[in-house]
């Protein structure tokens, strides 16, 4: 009972948080509201007994990515708003719904037609966090050690594509404004030298 | 003796190959030799193999198997006997001296080269034709022969006339051929081989109306290559090619085939004498039809080709009445003055810039005194005058006709000899005799080159003495392998009645032709106009009534499928898919115009396609599955 | 009344379905992103109530991956994002046709 007293309630909750971040043309309002659904969100895993993806939901999503998307911001003029032209939008929504229940039911379908054994079966034993460890140390080390890969990978980029220099583009550049901005910058480096 | 086989076979072959070497190149001298040096080598092993087979042996080959398929075996196999040393020995002269005498006639044509190719292409044809030891072998050749009538017949291919002449000699031979080809298959069905020796050997075993429809369709097939009616029409439209390719074709290497097929297939035509009856009959026939027709054409070309077709009913009548030996032996007699009268055609045709009308020719043996000689002689055979060729062979199928009492048969033949001795001497009488009507045209007739003249020598030579000299050891070699029949008229006096009357008869035809054209020519519009005058003049309105029944509602049809069928439907069904492509890349060329966003739209669109086909499927193969389940 | 996985998953579809109609009609660049958080997460429930219902950890371990994957999509496209507001000084969807042949 008191499941799904919560279950309606988050749903309901996270169903009007995410609707508010499509629908609303102002940005701030998007990113507040999507920050609050995630939030929301982690309560399902909770409720699932998912403490351990509770937790990371949190604390990624609402503390790094939102975190994130709020210094991203910053960089962005977001009082001005974008000028969305919106076309048809009776035939988008049609659209997704039919993607998303399509993609649920082709997930759903081996669930319910055959009876699919458990590769690693929760063991009540142990507690959630403990037990994810285990499974994800052993039987999953690989792709958690590309994960953290990927990870530090995407990092080095945000870092490079946000820093210096990178608001020129050398493709598009002729030679002769590359050679002086080269020349600038050997130019920078000899002064620095000799400081 | 197989090496003289092999080379008197593929000599010719050798020289087309060498000769279409160069057929896209002006004229090369060399070709036309090295094709006349190739072919007189294949005449020389051919008189080898005469000699070889005259000693009392057969050569028989077997080159390489050619279809092995479960019971089904033909081989590639070659025989030399009694019956085909004879096709290759008259073949082969009568080739080698168009040949030689080609390199004359076609001295200033474009297609030097590539005649060659062609001319020997249809002597190896011809020599794979009557040197086959199976029906299948003798069939390659007769569609190469009718492949090779097609080029030469339309070797002016420039010229409409000529290019129509050529797709209707070769659309009534395939007519014929068809026939053939089920004569053949019936033959395999019913004896499971087409090995001559196995067939002949078997034949009598079969029931009756088995061998008969072999023997039909057999003989329509003949009736095609040999030009009988009702299938002759293409022989006289054939003259659209060059004079020598005439001169082979009617001489040698096609006309010839039909007869030879039936001599050849005698052991099957021995059993069904309703049937050779008819042939000789049909022959009789064509004897006198195509006889008339040449009453009164005024194509020079035309009436000699008319001749053969008359000549060709002789020898059915004596194959169809079982004189199989006589029938080949006429064979031989007519391609040699056959072929003279052909070359000597052309040397006139050469003289007068090609103009064909004898009506305009005259007194040309002035300037053409060999040609006049050799076109004489040619004709005296043709009309058989005792004692050159014809004689021998032609006055032997009238002593067929009556001693197989066959009256009717008789007295048509008969007639039939003073027709062609007046036709004959018509034609000579315009060419050579009279005033010269052509000056009034504006030409100046002059002699061919002497080496085409001594090229025809041999058939001169030929032509008197065929008859004379080869008869009895012809007669001796061939009956070893055709039936032994010899035709002698018991009463002595109905014989030299017979043969003096003839005599007497188709002399009083050349004094009557000589005296009506040598000198002056009077055109008398009374007869010209008159209904048996302008039947035989349009060839009994026979290439009309072929217009009628059979060109015309066909062009018809080809029509209707062309506007209603081909247009409308196939086209239409190409133009469509090509619309419905093209329309599409119109109409959706929009979705790449670079926008980010309606990319993002396409992409979800594709997805959800993607996705339904997915379970589409899966539901589909479960449901199969299950169901197999 | 017994929530069962169905509930989960007529909750993540509602998700999904919110998320693409984002993606779809969003033309601001940052709010594409924050559609495409959306669709993550709500794939994210559905493993984690898959999960719970099959007593299976495989599908906890999917949505770990995939909150990953989340947090270096979120940098790297928001690095990208950065040089294209820098260079051009926009982030209108429709105004990006350098890719237009």
């Amino acid at each position: 009972m008191f499941e799904a007293i919560a279950f309606y309630l988050f749903a309901a909750l996270t169903i009007v948080m995410f609707t508010i971040t499509v629908m609303t043309s102002q940005a701030l309002y998007a990113l507040t509201a999507m920050a609050a659904g995630m939030i929301f969100i982690s309560a399902f895993f909770f409720i699932l007994g998912a403490d351990f993806l509770g937790a990371i939901q949190i604390i990624v999503y609402t503390g790094a990515v939102m975190a994130i998307y709020a210094f991203g911001m910053m960089f962005f003029d977001t009082t001005r708003n974008v000028v969305e032209k919106r076309s048809n939008p009776r035939f988008v929504v049609v659209l997704g719904a039919l993607a998303a229940v399509l993609v649920v039911f082709i997930v759903l379908a081996p669930i319910v037609t055959t009876n699919l054994n458990a590769n690693y079966p929760i063991d009540l034993a142990v507690g959630n966090s403990q037990a994810i460890g285990m499974v994800l140390f052993t039987k999953y080390l690989v792709p958690f050690e590309l994960a953290a890969v990927m990870l530090l990978v995407a990092m080095i980029a945000g870092i490079v594509l946000a820093g210096k220099k990178m608001d020129k583009s050398l493709t598009l550049m002729t030679e002769e404004d590359i050679a002086l901005m080269h020349d600038s910058f050997t130019h920078e480096s000899t002064q620095e030298e000799a400081h | 003796m197989e090496v003289y086989l092999y080379i008197a076979l593929f000599a010719p072959l050798v020289g087309s190959l060498f000769a279409g070497l160069f057929g896209a190149y002006p004229k090369m001298l060399f070709t036309g030799v090295i094709a006349s040096g190739l072919l007189f080598a294949s005449f020389v092993s051919s008189a080898i193999l005469l000699n070889y087979v005259l000693t009392g042996h057969t050569v028989h080959v077997e080159m390489m198997t050619w279809i092995a398929a479960g019971d089904l075996y033909i081989p590639f196999g070659f025989v030399v006997d009694q019956v085909s040393v004879t096709m290759m020995m008259v073949v082969s002269v009568v080739s080698t001296v168009v040949h030689v005498y080609s390199i004359g006639y076609m001295a200033h044509d474009k297609g030097f080269n590539r005649f060659f190719s062609y001319l020997s292409a249809f002597v190896f044809s011809m020599m794979v034709l009557v040197m086959s030891d199976n029906f299948l072998g003798l069939f390659i050749g007769w569609e190469g022969v009718g492949l090779c009538s097609w080029l030469l017949i339309g070797f002016w291919y420039h010229k409409e006339s000529a290019t129509w002449a050529a797709n209707e000699a070769f659309i009534m031979n395939r007519i014929a051929d068809l026939a053939m080809l089920i004569g053949i298959f019936m033959m395999y069905w019913n004896l499971g081989s087409l090995q001559y020796d196995v067939v002949f050997a078997n034949v009598a075993t079969l029931p009756m109306h088995i061998i008969t429809w072999i023997g039909i369709f057999l003989f329509i097939g003949a009736m095609g290559k040999s030009a009988q009616f009702p299938l002759h029409t293409w022989l006289a439209d054939a003259m659209e090619g060059p004079t020598p390719v005439s001169a082979l074709i009617h001489a040698a290497t096609m006309v010839t085939a039909g007869v030879y097929l039936v001599v050849r297939a005698n052991p099957i035509y021995s059993e069904i004498p309703d049937v050779g009856n008819a042939i000789a009959s049909l022959g009789a026939f064509v004897a006198m039809f195509a006889a008339t027709m040449a009453l009164v054409n005024r194509d020079m070309k035309r009436i000699i080709a008319y001749s053969t077709l008359s000549q060709l009913g002789y020898m059915f009548v004596a194959a169809g009445l079982g004189a199989y030996w006589v029938a080949l032996f006429h064979l031989m007699a007519h391609a040699f003055f056959k072929a003279l009268l052909f070359l000597g055609a052309g040397n006139v045709m050469h003289a007068m810039h090609d103009e064909l009308d004898p009506f305009k020719m005259g007194g040309l043996k002035k300037s053409m005194k060999g040609t006049w000689i050799f076109m004489t002689l040619a004709s005296v055979a043709l009309a058989g005058i005792y004692p050159l060729a014809g004689f021998f062979s032609k006055d032997l199928i009238l002593e067929v006709a009556f001693v197989e009492q066959h009256y009717i048969l008789y007295t048509v033949l008969l007639l039939t000899a003073g027709l062609t001795a007046f036709y004959s001497f018509r034609l000579v009488a315009l060419i050579f005799h009279g005033n010269e009507r052509h000056l009034e045209h504006g030409i100046h007739p002059h002699e061919a080159y002497s080496f085409m003249l001594y090229a025809m020598a041999p058939l001169a030579v030929l032509a008197v003495i065929a008859g004379m000299v080869f008869k009895t050891p012809y007669y001796l070699m061939v009956t070893n392998l055709l039936p032994a029949m010899t035709y002698h008229i018991h009463n002595h006096t109905t014989f030299w009645i017979m043969t003096i009357g003839t005599q007497l008869f188709v002399i009083a035809a050349i004094t009557y032709a000589y005296k009506k054209y040598a000198k002056a020519v009077k055109v008398d519009k009374k007869v010209e106009s008159g209904l048996l005058y302008q039947l035989l003049y349009n060839q009994y309105y026979i290439p009309k009534i072929y217009d009628e029944v059979f060109s015309k509602p066909y062009l018809k049809l080809s029509k209707l499928a062309w506007k209603e069928i081909d247009l409308k439907i196939v086209d239409a069904t190409v133009d469509g898919i090509a619309n419905v492509i093209y329309q599409t890349g119109e109409k959706t060329h929009t979705m790449q115009n670079g926008n980010l966003s309606s990319m993002l739209r396409w992409m979800v669109i594709g997805l959800v396609v993607l996705l339904v086909l997915a379970v589409a499927f899966t539901a589909g193969y479960n449901a199969v599955n299950l169901q197999a389940m | 009344m017994e929530i069962t996985l169905t509930h989960y998953l007529v909750l993540s579809t509602v998700l999904f379905a919110i998320g693409l109609i984002g993606v779809m009609r969003r033309k601001n660049l940052l709010m594409l992103f924050f559609a495409t958080e959306i669709l993550l997460n709500a794939v994210n429930i559905g493993m984690a109530a898959i999960s719970h219902y099959r007593g299976d950890y495989t599908g906890q371990m999917f949505a770990f991956f995939i909150i990953a994957i989340a947090a270096s999509e979120v940098a790297v496209g928001l690095g990208l994002l950065i040089v294209w507001y820098k260079r051009t000084g926009k982030i209108d969807l429709d105004q990006m046709t350098s890719m237009r042949g």
